[in-house]
């Protein structure tokens, strides 16, 4: 919400380059979800609803430790859980935090129509500015992991701005602040992503789980938010995580290549209809007096 | 031709015999109920589709405002195509002197009318974009309702959204494409056109070029009464 202190890299909706872009260098940030050691507390959930304001909703029981089926407008954070049974017959309690990835190549800024209403900061989270939000919704479409919520009283569209504002002072978001087991962290980018992978090394290496790793998905140029699993190959075990997000193909064609197909389609209907005239000009009837009929 | 010469409007042309009604007052209210709310539905779209043209939104009263009325004119624009589909559907049909024509369409680009064989009440171009209008106007009515309440489709059934951009943009795109033509022809291009759907009358010389069979169908029900 905060932009004071952020530059910005990139704007939705916005015609011609960006003001400013480039002319600051800014570390990307990046929070690690360690899910091997999240106990699904709920702390990050009740940090973020106090930091930004909301308060706890009602919840909705269905058979599981999660607070509510999805993340909601005025609930940005929400932990994913799920009983997973092992190919040896073991269970796995599986615990995700939920949030926006904060996408290098955000889908819902691609899809935005406003001026200014989704903006990437030269750090990298992507926040939504509501002062220009127009509440189209083209951002749900845009993004591949069902991030972007709408408050249907204001008509706008909300999301996890990674604490922005929090961030722009130097300070770590708030659900990193929460967590006490340490399985959150905040950094740069390169820093964590040394940390992942040298857990993710840790799980395989003395903990048995062979197929352990670090959820960066290339598709959507990598995230602001990066996930240690267990099983790297399974992410869909961890509350639906897609396992090669990107940006919907439709959207991309809609943004991209149609774009131009329907701007060129456009000027040359209006360009051909005036060259018919200037060439053929307009079609005469002949005055009521000489009723013939016809050209002449 | 010579191009000094005034062109004849059905309103200065001829006395009042002369004139005969093309459209009638409904039909007229419905024609522009439809045309207005499709312009408005013209700007905001094309706002929400280009950032280079967002400053169309603005105009109309901003984004936020845009993305209120659109669906709302839209319904209007839709419902007045609905109505145009229960009254102009027999005169829609194509027919034999339709085919005619429209293998001859290119004496029509070139204004060559005396080689044209007769049509009637609308010719083929007319009928193509009648029937153009209402299949795009019908699918931009079912994408709409998905854009509309994109919050109401789960996570589950998102292709419906990813469909529903698809179809709107394309019908969008098509109608677009009629329009240009349709405005061009109603004003520019056919003289006397415009005049007919906003007095509804044409004289009966531009009765007998453009739409001959019409014509004889229309005079011979009426000559009595004269």
């Amino acid at each position: 919400m905060s932009q004071a202190t952020l530059q910005i890299r990139r704007i939705s909706g916005h015609a011609g380059p960006v003001p400013g872009a480039g002319v600051e260098r800014a570390q990307t940030v990046c929070k690690l979800v360690d899910t091997t050691t999240c106990i699904g507390c709920k702390a990050c959930e009740v940090a973020c609803l106090e930091w930004n304001g909301y308060t706890f909703s009602e919840t909705v029981f269905d058979n599981s430790y999660q607070t509510m089926p999805e993340t909601a407008w005025n609930y940005w954070n929400l932990i994913k859980f799920n009983e997973h049974e092992r190919e040896d017959g073991t269970l796995m309690l599986l615990m995700r935090k939920d949030q926006c990835m904060h996408c290098a190549e955000p889908g819902c800024l691609a899809a935005c129509p406003a001026d200014g209403a989704i903006v990437q900061y030269a750090n990298g989270i992507v926040d939504f500015q509501q002062d220009h939000c127009i509440g189209c919704g083209y951002c749900v479409t845009g993004c591949p992991f069902n991030i972007p919520k709408f408050n249907p009283s204001t008509k706008k569209m909300f999301k996890c701005t990674l604490c922005a504002d929090r961030v722009a002072q130097g300070l770590e978001p708030a659900c990193i602040k929460a967590c006490p087991t340490g399985c959150l962290h905040f950094g740069t980018k390169d820093d964590m992503t040394d940390l992942a992978e040298t857990r993710a090394q840790q799980l395989r290496e003395h903990y048995g789980f062979e197929k352990a790793g670090v959820y960066d998905p290339t598709g959507v140029g990598g995230t602001g938010v990066i996930y240690v699993l267990h099983d790297a190959a399974n992410p869909e075990a961890y509350g639906g995580l897609p396992k090669n997000p990107h940006i919907p193909w439709v959207v991309r064609l809609w943004k991209g290549p149609a774009k131009w197909i329907g701007n060129l389609a456009m000027l040359g209907g209006i360009i051909g209809v005036a060259l018919h005239y200037l060439r053929f000009g307009p079609k005469r009837v002949e005055s009521a007096k000489d009723q013939k009929g016809g050209q002449p | 031709m010579s191009v000094s010469q005034v062109i004849p409007s059905p309103r200065t042309t001829g006395d009042a015999r002369d004139r005969i009604l093309r459209y009638t007052l409904v039909e007229r209210i419905n024609h522009w109920i439809a045309g207005l709310s499709y312009i408005y539905c013209l700007i905001t779209g094309l706002a929400f589709w280009s950032p280079y043209m967002f400053w169309m939104a603005i105009i109309v009263g901003g984004g936020p405002a845009a993305r209120f009325w659109h669906p709302w004119f839209g319904l209007v624009f839709t419902a007045s195509v609905l109505w145009m589909y229960r009254i102009w559907r027999s005169d829609m049909v194509t027919t034999d002197a339709d085919r005619a024509w429209w293998k001859a369409a290119k004496y029509y680009i070139r204004n060559e009318d005396e080689n044209l064989p007769p049509i009637g009440r609308f010719n083929y171009g007319q009928k193509m974009f009648f029937w153009l209008m209402f299949y795009g106007a019908t699918l931009l009515a079912l994408s709409g309702f998905a854009l509309w309440f994109f919050e109401s489709i789960p996570w589950s059934l998102r292709w419906l959204r990813y469909l529903a951009v698809a179809v709107h943009v394309a019908a969008g795109f098509a109608t677009i494409g009629g329009f240009i033509i349709h405005v061009y022809m109603g004003t520019a291009m056919v003289r006397g056109g415009f005049t007919s759907i906003v007095r509804g009358e044409v004289s009966s010389a531009w009765a007998k070029t453009h739409h001959r069979l019409w014509y004889e169908q229309v005079t011979k029900k009426t000559s009595g009464q004269k």
